[in-house]
């Protein structure tokens, strides 16, 4: 075991500097002047070009640039300065990472809670009205845009009906006394309700979906046939041995799901105005903002990796017959 | 009384195409600690008549009819909490793929434990000290090791005993068998079967073994069914039905059985396909089969009667006795001369 964990992060150690690094090239690649862009665009006066081109080492060569970043974030654990607003990356992660990690975990939960209810109710009675109206559900999760569902949820439930905040995010420890913002739990709680709906939605039908078809498959196995054989009541034999293997896959998709999340869910984000990674990225890379979109990524690749490992063992874990060599 | 009873049971199944009659009218009993060997092909209702006796079939689209008398009560209408007391407790069913038949992500140890906690009122403790005693009664080495062990980690026919242990661990009145050797090779196969044998007479349980193999049948069963197209054909004690079988379906299936000491180039086969359970033939169900077939055959479908006024032997076939008899006997001279 310990040896497979000791690989594994030496293998996410070398994805992770790949990654990082195939980002530099894209952007440098890119037909974009962080200098120029931050010297006022077509306005740029050439002593402001070579100032920033000098600050930021803009005219050496990429593996120098790339070796900078590297070595920095490594070894001083700094992700840079913005070119964009001069601010340190790190703060500027430290704050939009909270609120994607809300919506995120929030969000998880909720498709969760709607997705094993739904998908296992269908599973048991199928072709039933309930199983034909979760099928709806889902094509209808799966295809609409999430600015779109985004959009109709905030119109019909923020602006007619009244009944949540349009948008906006509310710091859960409370906002600073004199930036008229909202603050405190109930009100993070309060202005999640929209975002969380919306980003679950189309999670929540991929999960249905595939929960639902677990569920039938398990249902039809030999050993389910056992356990009725053995006077077993029903629920226990949709606990104890239809779930414990049906959703066995749905652990290994919801790990990855969330990790892949946290880097950004760019279009609830957006549609709400929250302050998060997906946010950041978007626009880091309007204002060629290069520190930042390399810091989210750092953050996403970090995220991702993490979540794929917990889950490799994870699932060693739960399932016997996975063996970590 | 009889330990189980079934009269007339029939089971259809709905489907797109039809009802299909997978038992058509199926009757026998069973006393205590007796084997009845149930013969026939794939798809000739051997497993679904017992399936339907413990109410394992699926609910929707299965009606089923006749009675499952199970000292005195009737299985088919018994509530599902009262059946579910019965299941894996007086009455158990072990089942035909090993491999697949026991729960992945849960050592046997637990599921032996379940199969008692389950029916019996005792501490967890009890339950893993009776498991471990079942484990070693059908010769699973290390017991007290393999106990925590997942099923994957065994080989089929050790899954196999450990369904058996699980079948026994009660101590049912009754075990049901649905072809437990069919999926192993032979030397395991005869192992289980003995081992089932000694099993009997240790707990005194009564057995239905459902089998495709006379062999198993010649080797375990007091009485044999031989079922063809969800009917019954023949019925009769072992040794009866070995000496005198009397329908011609059962004298194909004798026939083709290989020989170790025939030189032959071909097996002797029954031609034909069995029939569709959907529309099946008219008359008798074996007719288009059958090479003593006769134009009554084709109208009218014989009663299971009674062969040369034995009523412990049942036949379901409109040829003469002097014609039965003589084809027995021809069957019975042909095993002889082979033997020598």
């Amino acid at each position: 075991m310990v040896r497979y964990l000791i690989r594994r992060i030496l293998w996410a150690l070398l994805l992770f500097v790949i990654i990082t690094f195939v980002t530099f090239v894209i952007f440098f690649m890119g037909p974009n002047d962080p200098a120029r862009a931050q010297c006022g665009g077509d306005q740029a006066q050439p002593a402001c070009l070579k100032l920033v081109t000098e600050k930021y080492g803009l005219d050496k060569p990429l593996y120098v640039q790339y070796w900078y970043f590297f070595d920095r974030l490594v070894i001083h654990r700094n992700l840079g300065t913005s070119y964009a607003t001069g601010q340190s990356i790190n703060q500027a992660i430290g704050k939009a990472a909270p609120v994607t990690a809300s919506l995120v975990f929030g969000g998880a939960i909720l498709w969760m809670i709607i997705a094993l209810t739904v998908g296992v109710f269908s599973a048991l009675r199928p072709r039933s009205l309930l199983d034909r109206a979760a099928m709806v559900f889902v094509l209808i999760g799966i295809s609409a845009h999430p600015v779109w569902i985004g959009l109709i949820f905030e119109y019909v439930f923020g602006v007619k009906l009244g009944w949540t905040p349009i948008a906006n995010y509310a710091n859960f420890f409370g906002a600073p006394a004199d930036s008229g913002q909202p603050g405190g739990p109930w009100q993070w709680f309060y202005h999640m309700i929209l975002p969380w709906m919306t980003f679950s939605l189309l999670f929540a039908a991929l999960y249905v979906r595939m929960i639902r078809a677990n569920v039938m498959e398990t249902q039809n196995e030999d050993f389910v046939r056992t356990a009725r054989a053995k006077g077993a009541p029903e629920n226990k034999i949709l606990v104890s041995h239809v779930l414990r293997n049906a959703l066995l896959p749905v652990v290994t998709m919801l790990g990855m799901d969330i990790g892949v999340a946290l880097g950004g869910a760019v279009f609830t984000e957006s549609v709400y105005q929250l302050p998060g990674l997906g946010r950041s990225l978007v626009i880091g890379i309007q204002a060629n903002d290069f520190a930042l979109v390399e810091g989210v990524v750092v953050f996403a690749t970090i995220a991702i990796l993490f979540f794929n490992l917990i889950v490799d063992v994870l699932y060693a874990w739960i399932d016997p017959r996975i063996r970590l060599t | 009384m009889a330990l189980l009873e079934v009269n007339d049971l029939k089971t259809s199944f709905r489907t797109e195409d039809g009802f299909v009659g997978a038992v058509d009218g199926v009757s026998f009993s069973i006393e205590k600690g007796q084997t009845l060997g149930i013969v026939g092909e794939s798809g000739s209702g051997k497993s679904v008549t017992c399936l339907t006796i413990m109410g394992l079939n699926a609910a929707r689209n299965t009606i089923s009819s006749g009675e499952a008398l199970w000292k005195g009560r009737n299985l088919l209408t018994m509530k599902p909490k009262e059946l579910r007391e019965i299941r894996g407790n007086e009455i158990s069913m072990i089942f035909q793929d090993p491999m697949t038949s026991l729960n992945p992500v849960h050592t046997i140890g637990r599921q032996l434990e379940e199969a008692i906690l389950l029916h019996r009122d005792v501490t967890k403790k009890v339950a893993r000290a009776r498991s471990l005693e079942l484990l070693k009664a059908v010769g699973i080495p290390r017991a007290e090791q393999r106990i925590d062990d997942y099923p994957h980690q065994f080989s089929g026919g050790m899954r196999q005993r450990v369904m058996i242990a699980m079948a026994l661990i009660n101590d049912p009145d009754l075990l049901i068998a649905d072809e437990p050797t069919t999926a192993l090779d032979v030397t395991t196969q005869a192992q289980i079967l003995s081992l089932m044998k000694r099993l009997q007479e240790d707990f005194g349980s009564a057995i239905i073994m459902i089998t495709h193999d006379l062999g198993v049948v010649a080797e375990i069963a007091d009485d044999v069914e031989v079922m063809y197209a969800a009917n019954v054909v023949e019925q009769a004690e072992v040794h009866d039905l070995f000496n005198r079988p009397q329908h011609p379906y059962t004298w194909g299936l004798m026939g083709s059985l290989p020989r170790l000491e025939a030189d032959v180039d071909r097996l002797t086969q029954i031609p034909g396909q069995p029939p569709s359970l959907l529309r099946p033939p008219s008359g008798c169900r074996f007719h288009p089969r059958c090479p003593y077939v006769m134009e009554v055959c084709k109208t009218t479908f014989p009663g299971l009667e009674p062969a040369r006024n034995d009523p412990d032997h049942l036949q379901r076939c409109w040829l003469d006795q002097e014609t039965k008899d003589r084809e027995a006997a021809k069957l019975l001279a042909a095993t002889m001369a082979e033997a020598h």
